[in-house]
């Protein structure tokens, strides 16, 4: 039976929000890009920037103060906020495992990077890890699949993983670094292993350009 | 106008409207769930499929507007298919509590699922559970049954304006919430019970009280404000079970507002079931003969000058017209049937009413509120003033104490009658507004005539209508929004004395005043009758009893067939649902059976009779259902207005009668809502 | 095999600088303001000519949809708005336009947005590409700087405004009014249609939505010429194409293919092979995950293009192909795709709402077999009743992919039931 969650009274009460001036600024900034009277549109950047403030999830209080500044309801701005799923509607680990499970992942591996992820955070998805630093989702395609399976890990794609480099790549967050974003094989971006099939005869094409 | 085809049928319709509504004209039902003809429309429930002749696939009648040429088909087997397919997939997370449901037997789905639905389930995995939501006193909320129609989104949005209440989440997850467990704060949230097409949504005071074929249904009016809304009163034996909006298009179209919904629990508490006479300073149970004869004893000899009558806020004309005829009878005694005081002026007939009309709202184009809260005095009309600035072009201004959320956004002018003075002397932007306005509209108040500046502000009101051109052959915007049931019923019969309820007052202090006649009136100040004897006649154990020396039980609304005229001057007939309890009888009758024993008895025996007298008094009371235009003239007098803001009558919506403050639903709502609707008075 | 000097994105994998320099190097922003020079209903009519299809996955004609925006314009501005809501399962191709060429993208926008006479170009880009956001904004701002767009773009002489707008999870969004709906502020929930977007999109006003890829390749087209696009590939179907090839493959690969390329060739060319090789395949989702499955059969000789795929009841779709070998749970992989459309469905309306989830639900006994023989046709039936009855084309996209399955592999959805019954009367 599926039971609906997200309920803002299971979630830490957090009494009060307001943008920071850095923050607010990018906010404005991305209110300008709308004309006059359309600031609702801006309600996507602005809760992300709300998220991004908070640590990572959308207290109430944030979504007020987001539906305050843009001049929306409240309840339309819940609406949204619930209906997308990069808002976090509670709190979560500092670096969020979002790994792919659709089919193209999942048929290259996808249940192994679940797999390592759970083992490296000893917690099962949407919990937080003892240590406070992971939490693993399970997503929908996130639109990297000729790099399959992959994860996004708060901001940044990493790519063409297996069982190992996972670990590798989790363990590595964990000693305080930021291992590099991208396939974690010997590949360039989109091109096939070993080099692309196609564009050799353009300068830049299949290789760096000789400068 | 499109020419189309409908089945076969030839129709031509007009443009702009639905295929479902070309449907409708042709005589060919459509089901459906989330369209709803005064909501914007979703298009989301599916079950209108209908065929358009060379569209690739059925196509949502509700969303496609007419074209010429158009072929509809609705009687294909596609389309059953289609709409056997949507309800299959309306019921599969569909509970099966239809026997503990209070949808049952008025339930859209149910109903439906006779015409659509499978014998069997082909769903074998769990259903969805949806958490119920607490909507406060009002709603009762079963979510499991929620069919995601978003009619109650789209009413709260956009006819109650309070943007409170949304679907969200996604998918199978979309839920119907305020989302932070609130209640609506909305007059008219009981609506929801009634757009709601399944049981998801239901009356929580009605919850499990009975079933709708037990009740006996009652077309009447309501009286808990001065709209006059059109009810259905259903009730089972002599209780009344509930209250539901009966459809008219000039009056509440198919709304009302939850007071009217539900105050009727008070109904049941603190009634006056039988007469008292005060004895050794306490009210004793009395047979009516007891009661008739200690007012005939008291009455010996007082002159008319003496007794002074005040009718209340809810009185059909029927027992207003019988008061007027008993105090003439009583050698001229006075009757006053303005107890708030209101500076009302009875003799021209267009200083009193609400000119334009309810409906009239729809054609105004510039909107001056003049003291007046509208949301707190008759919600289902702000919402049509909510309904007139949704449609656009309308400029709304407000003079008085500084407001709540109206649900539309208003021009706050100033507090007061400097203000108004200040407009109506060209002083102020707006005055050009109105002036410049096609249909001005002018609602004043009784928060700006129940004052002692109250005739220099009527006048000046008048001025105002005068000078902008809302006084025309083709329109008066001149509207008067009152808040009592009864008001202009009372002015129409003349029941205004001089001096008004000041003057009752300084004649029961200065003992001027020996004998005191309370028809249902409970907002006098009773403390301001002196050692008058009072006579209350009513049906509840309010201000008016408790002040009493003889007590008459009279009938409530619901309880007696009764003529109303509303603030717009549209006489309707009430009509009983039931008898009223234990002795209580109708108020006319009472007053009848007095004069007799007063030895001056009224000449009607029937209600036929009162009736006639009724249209003898004032020919308007022979025109039911008719809004019959007020005549214009002089009125107000000139004169010094105070700084005061002008304060709206009600400080609290769901406490203004005898009925809605024995209402223990009325008290959970006020409850509820601390300190919303209810401002410190 | 389509010739390098073809290929519209030289920089699809990003060896050579993705910004200004590098654009320009590459051609773009090539004097630009004599592409405008032509006017905007010649712009059209070449795009018309050129027989480019919508890269979004419906196919349709790109120039057909630029000209039903109104000829003159009106009180309301127009808005040219850009679909890069890349979420269909097995599709990465715009990401590597907009993290390895953003200025053709914003090429594309000036001259597809000057020709619908728009003076400014929303670009809706799925909240999880940070990075690609990223870039798309410099690159945005680069071209400010050097006046290739803004008050006076490319000296034109036309203001043209480019903004880049961030999703936040949803493929609905892709769905062109879901979109305007998002980038209004609201909920990502399909508009009824009509009003179509060219009569009252964006904010009400005149809109035309497309797909990155689309408006990326409009510069090219006109640079090149409409007949020079319209040679590539087959009639009706033509022009170059970003495939994505993912699954069991040995090397998955992004690659620009002529349209019509054979799906062998596609496969073996560019992608490695099948793993294990041809004839280990199993079956081939030809153009994401909303279009049906292909057995090994049809994959054998089918041509990669909108007409051919339609014929075998599949769909180009957004050209995704997502392979298949013999290794693979066929059901469990069309049940997952199942589930992503039962979690992206936006709720609105009930076929699909309801519909989803039930066929989710089934999916997954289809998968261990708990399930008796009639179900097949009861989830079939009910596919159905979802497809065709909903606002948007989701509901549909749910309902194909399990028809693709029943249509193609019914014999081991039924050989699993029998097993899973026989497994159980022998545990009792």
């Amino acid at each position: 039976m599926s039971m609906i969650t997200a309920d803002p009274q299971d979630v830490p009460h957090v009494q009060s929000f307001t943008f920071a001036p850095e923050y607010l600024e990018k906010a404005k900034e991305q209110i300008a890009h709308y004309p006059p009277g359309r600031q609702a549109s801006a309600v996507i950047a602005c809760l992300d920037l709300a998220q991004r403030q908070a640590g990572g999830w959308l207290p109430r209080a944030a979504m007020d103060h987001v539906a305050q500044l843009l001049d929306m309801a409240p309840i339309r701005v819940y609406e949204v906020a619930t209906f997308y799923t990069m808002f976090q509607l509670k709190p979560r680990g500092k670096y969020l495992l979002q790994v792919c499970t659709t089919t193209p992942c999942w048929l290259r591996g996808s249940d192994a990077v679940m797999k390592a992820c759970r083992s490296v955070s000893g917690v099962g998805p949407g919990e937080i890890s003892a240590d406070g630093l992971f939490t693993t989702v399970e997503v929908e395609c996130l639109g990297a699949c000729v790099n399959a399976p992959m994860m996004q890990i708060n901001d940044d794609f990493y790519e063409d993983l297996d069982e190992d480099s996972t670990h590798r790549l989790l363990e590595a967050f964990k000693r305080g670094e930021t291992p590099k974003p991208g396939p974690q094989v010997d590949r360039q971006t989109s091109a096939p292993v070993g080099g692309p099939t196609t564009l050799t005869s353009i300068p830049g094409g299949a290789a760096p350009r000789d400068r | 106008m499109p020419k189309m085809k409908i089945d076969g049928i030839d129709i031509e319709v007009p443009a702009g409207i639905s295929v479902l509504q070309a449907c409708e004209m042709a005589g060919v039902e459509i089901p459906r769930f989330c369209y709803h003809e005064r909501l914007s429309i979703a298009g989301n429930c599916r079950m209108c499929l209908v065929e358009q002749e060379k569209a690739p696939k059925p196509i949502a009648s509700c969303a496609m507007p007419v074209m010429d040429g158009m072929v509809i088909k609705t009687n294909t087997p596609a389309v059953k298919k289609a709409r056997n397919g949507v309800m299959e997939f309306l019921l599969v997370n569909h509970p099966l509590d239809c026997p503990i449901c209070d949808q049952g037997g008025e339930c859209d789905l149910q109903d439906q699922a006779m015409a659509y639905g499978y014998d069997r389930s082909r769903f074998h995995e769990n259903k969805r559970a949806v958490p119920d939501k607490d909507l406060g006193p009002l709603v009762k909320t079963s979510m499991n049954r929620c069919i995601q129609c978003t009619r109650c989104v789209r009413f709260a949005t956009e006819v109650a304006g309070v943007e409170e209440l949304g679907a969200t989440g996604r998918g199978e997850q979309m839920e119907i919430t305020t989302y932070v467990h609130k209640t609506l704060s909305s007059e008219m949230s009981g609506n929801i019970v009634d757009l709601c097409p399944v049981g998801a949504l239901t009356s929580k005071p009605y919850a499990f009280n009975a079933r709708p074929w037990e009740l006996r249904k009652t077309e009447s009016v309501d009286v808990m404000d001065a709209l006059g809304s059109n009810i259905r009163i259903d009730t089972r034996g002599a209780e009344v079970m509930r209250v539901l909006p009966r459809v008219n298009e000039d009056v509440n179209e198919e709304w009302i507002a939850d007071k009217t919904r539900h105050a009727i629990d008070g109904l049941k508490r603190q009634r006056l079931d039988r007469p008292y006479v005060r004895r050794d300073g306490k009210l004793k149970p009395a047979s009516w003969g007891e009661a008739f004869e200690a007012i005939a004893a008291r009455l010996k000899d007082v002159p008319g000058t003496k007794i002074a009558a005040v009718a209340g806020d809810q009185c059909d004309a029927e027992a207003m017209v019988a008061l007027k005829d008993l105090m003439a009878a009583l050698d001229g005694a006075r009757v006053e049937c303005r107890q708030d005081g209101a500076a009302l002026d009875a003799s021209v007939r267009g200083a009193y009413l609400f000119n334009a009309g309810i409906a009239g709202i729809d054609k105004a184009d510039v909107i001056l509120l003049l003291g007046t809260n509208p949301r707190w005095e008759a919600p289902v009309l702000n919402a049509r003033i909510r309904k007139r600035y949704l449609a656009g072009k309308v400029k709304i201004a407000l003079i008085g104490d500084t407001p709540v959320d109206l649900t539309y956004p208003v021009e706050h002018l100033g507090h007061g009658p400097s203000t108004l003075r200040d407009l109506a002397d060209g002083k102020l932007a707006f005055a050009d507004v109105l002036k410049g306005a096609k249909n001005p509209m002018i609602i004043i108040g009784q928060g700006a005539l129940r004052r002692s500046d109250g005739p220099a502000v009527l006048a000046q009101a008048r001025a105002l209508a005068e000078t902008v051109n809302a006084v025309r052959a083709d329109w008066n915007g001149f509207c008067v929004l009152h808040t009592a049931a009864a008001r202009v019923a009372g002015l129409d019969l003349g029941l205004v004395a001089d001096g008004g309820i000041d003057g009752i007052y300084a004649g029961g202090e200065k003992g001027d005043i020996e004998v005191v006649y309370l028809l249902a009136a409970d907002e006098v100040d009773t403390k301001r009758l002196g050692k008058a004897f009072v006579i209350y006649q009513g049906h509840h154990g309010d201000v008016g009893a408790h002040r009493a020396d003889v007590i008459l039980p009279g009938a409530a609304y619901t309880e007696k067939p009764g003529v109303y005229v509303n603030t717009e001057g549209r006489v309707q007939l009430a009509k009983r649902a039931g008898f009223p309890p234990g002795d209580a009888r109708e108020d006319w009758a009472i007053l009848r059976a007095l004069s007799a024993a007063l030895g001056k008895a009224l000449p009607y025996d029937t209600l036929d009779q009162v009736r006639q007298r009724l249209v003898k008094a004032n020919p308007v009371f022979g025109a039911i259902d008719q809004q019959a235009p007020g005549a214009w003239g002089a009125f107000g007098r000139s004169g010094d207005v105070a700084e005061a803001a002008f304060v709206s009558p009600i400080g609290n919506y769901f406490m203004t009668c005898p009925i809605s403050r024995a209402s223990q639903t009325m008290a959970e709502c006020m409850a509820n809502r601390q300190p919303q609707a209810v401002a410190a008075e | 095999m389509l010739n390098d000097n073809d290929r519209i994105f030289t920089n699809l994998y990003g060896f050579d600088d993705w910004g200004l320099d590098g654009a320009r190097r590459r051609g773009i922003w090539d004097n630009t303001a004599a592409l405008l020079a032509k006017g905007g209903p010649a712009i059209i009519d070449e795009m018309k000519k050129s027989g480019l299809r919508g890269r979004g996955g419906a196919g349709f004609p790109t120039g057909l949809k630029w000209s039903f925006m109104p000829k003159e314009v009106g009180d309301r501005p127009h808005y040219l708005v850009v679909n890069a809501d890349e979420s269909e399962p097995g599709t990465c191709k715009d990401r590597d336009i907009m993290r390895h060429d953003p200025h053709m993208l914003i090429e594309g926008c000036l001259v597809a947005g000057f020709a619908m006479q728009a003076h400014a170009a929303y670009i809706y880009i799925r909240g999880e590409f940070y990075d690609e956001a990223v870039k798309l904004n410099a690159a945005v701002r680069q071209a400010y700087d050097a006046g290739l767009i803004g008050k006076d773009a490319c000296g034109s002489g036309w203001a043209f405004d480019v903004y880049v707008h961030r999703g936040a999870g949803a493929y609905i969004c892709g769905e062109e009014t879901a979109l305007l709906e998002s980038l209004e502020g609201k909920k990502g929930m399909p508009r009824l249609k009509p009003p179509f977007p060219a009569g009252a999109g964006l904010y009400g006003c005149p809109s035309t939505v497309n797909n990155v890829e689309s408006i990326a390749v409009a510069p090219t087209i006109l640079r090149r010429g409409a007949a020079w696009f319209a040679g590539i590939g087959r009639p009706n179907n033509t022009g170059t194409k970003l495939f994505c090839i993912s699954g069991h493959v040995n090397k998955p690969c992004n690659v620009e293919e002529a349209m019509g390329i054979p799906l062998r060739e596609l496969i073996d060319k560019h992608a490695g092979g099948v793993r294990g090789g041809w004839d280990n395949l199993l079956a081939v989702i030809p153009g994401g995950a909303s279009v049906p499955l292909l057995p090994k059969s049809i994959c054998d000789d089918i041509l990669m293009d909108f007409d051919s795929l339609r014929n075998v009841q599949s769909g180009l779709g957004t050209a995704a192909v997502i392979v298949m070998d013999k290794s693979t749970d066929v059901i469990k992989a069309i049940a997952r795709l199942s589930y992503f459309y039962k979690h992206e469905s936006c709720g609105q309306c009930t076929p699909c709402r309801e519909g989803t989830g039930w066929m989710w639900r089934v999916m997954e006994r289809m998968v261990s077999g708990d399930a008796r023989i009639e179900e097949i046709d009861v989830l079939h039936d009910v596919t159905k009743q979802v497809e065709g009855h909903t606002i948007c084309a989701l509901g549909d996209a749910a309902a194909w992919p399990i028809q693709g399955l029943i249509r193609h592999f019914r014999p081991e959805m039924e050989r699993r039931i029998n097993e899973s019954k026989t497994r159980r009367i022998a545990a009792e």
